[in-house]
């Protein structure tokens, strides 16, 4: 007897009506927001939630992309910023990351226990109270306010060096054994034969850093204090502490926000098996 | 080494391999590999140092010293602006957790005022996003239903996006006459100035019984806040907060669901389907027992991070109403120039969390992994 039969119509269309609202729920926010960054400031004060900007004003984009000068927001540095630094991060973590996964996954050296404990114990750090210990560090590296100090001392973390080492793990040793007898070096082997079956770990490991890195703000927030080195986030954040209390300035806000919104989605839309699955080992390393 | 011994090791090293490492496991690998570990393995031993070198020197050089530093931080005064060894700093010893835990004063009430702010946030936060994920996967989960993947992303995407980008936007729909206050204005309700509000939900539901102000036994205070603060529920201000992290963090909670949902076996579903179950039953008494170790994992993991509520909390400023332990560390050190006082916050802080964490591991099980 197939299951299906229980089903009766009226109950897959409350499914169809819970699953709709709560889409609305869970999208409203964004089409308020890609709304209200064609509004007045006025119109978006006194009409919130209407989906129409009336009139149609691109009064807030000409300021996002600099056509009004000394409009206050310097979009393009934002963004030029956090590409860079999100770059570089990114690029950072890839490598640094899945050689030292693979050394504790592979190699075998002295210490490597030791070293596998360490990075699973500061996978246990909550990131929030590292703000003043790495402002401390910065400060007697003379890192503080520069773009290495935005990149280095993040550019490689242990929840990438762990995804990497539970990849390769998985990877079957027959083929470096066969690189090997082949007689390919311990690098040869790793660069040319291992890194291509870890494709997909690679892949993940480049999502999930990107990601993070773009969206990082509280880090940005206390490596930095001179406004050329704001990111998108830390731009967008001090430039509303500063002028959202009078409630103006809204439809530049928005926009500012939904443009750098906007890569991470892109990235999300193309890769979405990858994040979910990047999302799925990244939370349950246990 | 010439060509025929450098094969020879080669071969050596391939069939120690196959033996101990194809279980990929720590613990597998025994005496046999341990035999042959003299110099044949030379290159290999240096190569894994080089390899995992960078990484390590990144995680000790940026994270664990700086923890240490840090920590001797948190027992001197501290400005911030010259270095903290040398004549910049006064060493005070325990002092800094002395005042914020015994002594009568201002950052002791504000320390307070956020442990107060933060436990209601985690109160709420936790329960409410971890039913809705739970809600969602299941709905999601339905055989009978269409076009699910589209759902499934639509439910995602919040999670994805940044944290100062969405907060700014929820900031706009819950102004005084915003987005929200227009739909709530439609089914006859007057909202109330969100942001701008401090008072505490319990005590407005206590005012519709009449309670007013602190009874009496309510004046006492812990420290340096009275009884009836203490239980003032989160403030309506935090409340805007509670729904953005509820709405941003679900979805990530449901994949995690759903993930376990679609670990369970159909037969399973169908045999009690058969039996008569009615759907409510097999839910309780099949699926949810089935999903306990996701659900385990997701309230810990949701715990954790709920502790840790920092961005969203500096987008609405230095506000006694949404303040946290993480944003009170954050605003002694870089705006008030105490770092002895904030260090010694984070240590509370992270004290608090490596309590939790050891929970989860305790109730979870980790180990089989590695």
């Amino acid at each position: 007897m197939s299951a299906r039969a229980y089903s009766p119509p009226w109950r897959r269309t409350i499914g169809y009506v819970l699953l709709g609202v709560f889409a609305l729920v869970y999208l409203g926010p964004f089409l308020i927001q890609i709304a209200t960054s064609f509004k007045t400031d006025t119109d978006a004060a006194n009409h919130s939630l209407s989906l129409v900007p009336h009139p149609v004003d691109l009064g807030a984009w000409k300021r996002i992309f600099g056509y009004t000068p000394n409009s206050g927001v310097p979009f393009g540095r934002w963004l030029f910023n956090s590409t860079l630094v999100a770059t570089c991060i990114t690029l950072g973590r890839v490598f640094l990351d899945s050689l030292a996964g693979y050394a504790l996954a592979r190699l075998r050296f002295p210490g490597r226990k030791a070293i596998f404990l360490l990075v699973l114990s500061v996978l246990a750090v909550p990131p929030v109270v590292l703000l003043i210990p790495r402002f401390l560090v910065l400060k007697e590296l003379s890192l503080y306010n520069s773009y290495s100090g935005m990149i280095l001392p993040i550019c490689a973390d242990a929840t990438g060096i762990f995804l990497m080492r539970q990849f390769f793990v998985q990877i079957p040793v027959a083929v470096e054994e066969a690189a090997r007898i082949d007689g390919a070096g311990i690098w040869r082997t790793y660069w040319d034969v291992v890194l291509p079956l870890a494709r997909p770990g690679l892949i993940t490991l480049t999502i999930l850093s990107f990601q993070g890195s773009w969206n990082e703000f509280s880090y940005f927030l206390i490596a930095t204090s001179d406004p050329k080195y704001n990111t998108l986030t830390t731009g967008l954040a001090k430039f509303s502490s500063g002028s959202l209390g009078s409630g103006t300035q809204y439809p530049v806000t928005l926009g500012a926000a939904l443009l750098s919104t906007i890569p991470v989605a892109i990235l999300f839309f193309v890769f979405q098996r990858q994040f979910v699955s990047g999302q799925l080992s990244a939370s349950t390393k246990g | 080494m010439t060509a025929p011994e450098q094969e020879l090791s080669d071969l050596r090293r391939a069939t120690t391999r196959r033996r101990s490492d194809n279980s990929a496991g720590e613990r597998t690998r025994s005496r046999p590999t341990r035999r042959r570990a003299g110099g044949i393995r030379g290159r290999e031993r240096w190569a894994g140092l080089l390899f995992v070198g960078p990484g390590l020197a990144v995680l000790l050089i940026f994270l664990v010293v700086p923890i240490g530093l840090a920590f001797y931080v948190s027992l001197t005064r501290w400005d911030g602006l010259s270095s903290p060894f040398g004549n910049g700093a006064k060493f005070t010893g325990l002092q800094n957790y002395r005042s914020l835990l015994t002594e009568d004063s201002l950052t002791r009430q504000n320390l307070a005022v956020s442990v107060r702010n933060n436990f209601y946030f985690v109160l709420f936060v936790v329960p409410i996003q971890t039913m809705l994920a739970l809600f969602l996967a299941v709905l999601l989960n339905n055989r009978f239903l269409k076009g699910k993947s589209y759902f499934r992303t639509a439910f995602y995407f919040p999670s994805v996006t940044s944290s100062i980008a969405i907060t700014l936007v929820f900031l706009f729909l819950f102004q005084g006459g915003g987005a929200v206050n227009r739909l709530l204005d439609f089914v006859g309700i007057r909202g109330p100035n969100w942001l701008a509000d401090s008072r505490g939900v319990f005590h407005q539901v206590l005012r519709i019984f009449g309670v007013d102000a602190a009874p009496d036994w309510a004046k006492h205070e812990f420290l340096n806040l009275s009884w009836w603060d203490w239980l003032s529920g989160p403030s309506i201000a935090m409340c805007v907060i509670i729904i953005l992290v509820i709405w941003t963090t679900s979805g990530t909670f449901m994949l995690m669901f759903l993930a376990a949902l679609q670990n369970i076996p159909e037969e399973v579903e169908e045999a009690s389907e058969i039996d008569g179950a009615t759907q409510w039953q097999r839910f309780r008494l099949v699926t949810l027992p089935m999903l306990r170790p996701a659900l385990l994992l997701v309230l810990t993991l949701g715990l954790i991070g709920t502790w840790q509520v920092f961005d969203q909390i500096y987008l609405t400023g230095n506000n006694p109403a949404t303040i946290t332990p993480a944003y009170l560390s954050y605003n002694q050190s870089f705006q008030n120039s105490m770092f002895g006082v904030g260090a010694a916050i984070s240590f509370l802080q992270f004290a608090l969390i490596i309590v939790l964490s050891t929970i989860q591991r305790r109730l979870v099980g980790t180990g089989e992994d590695y």
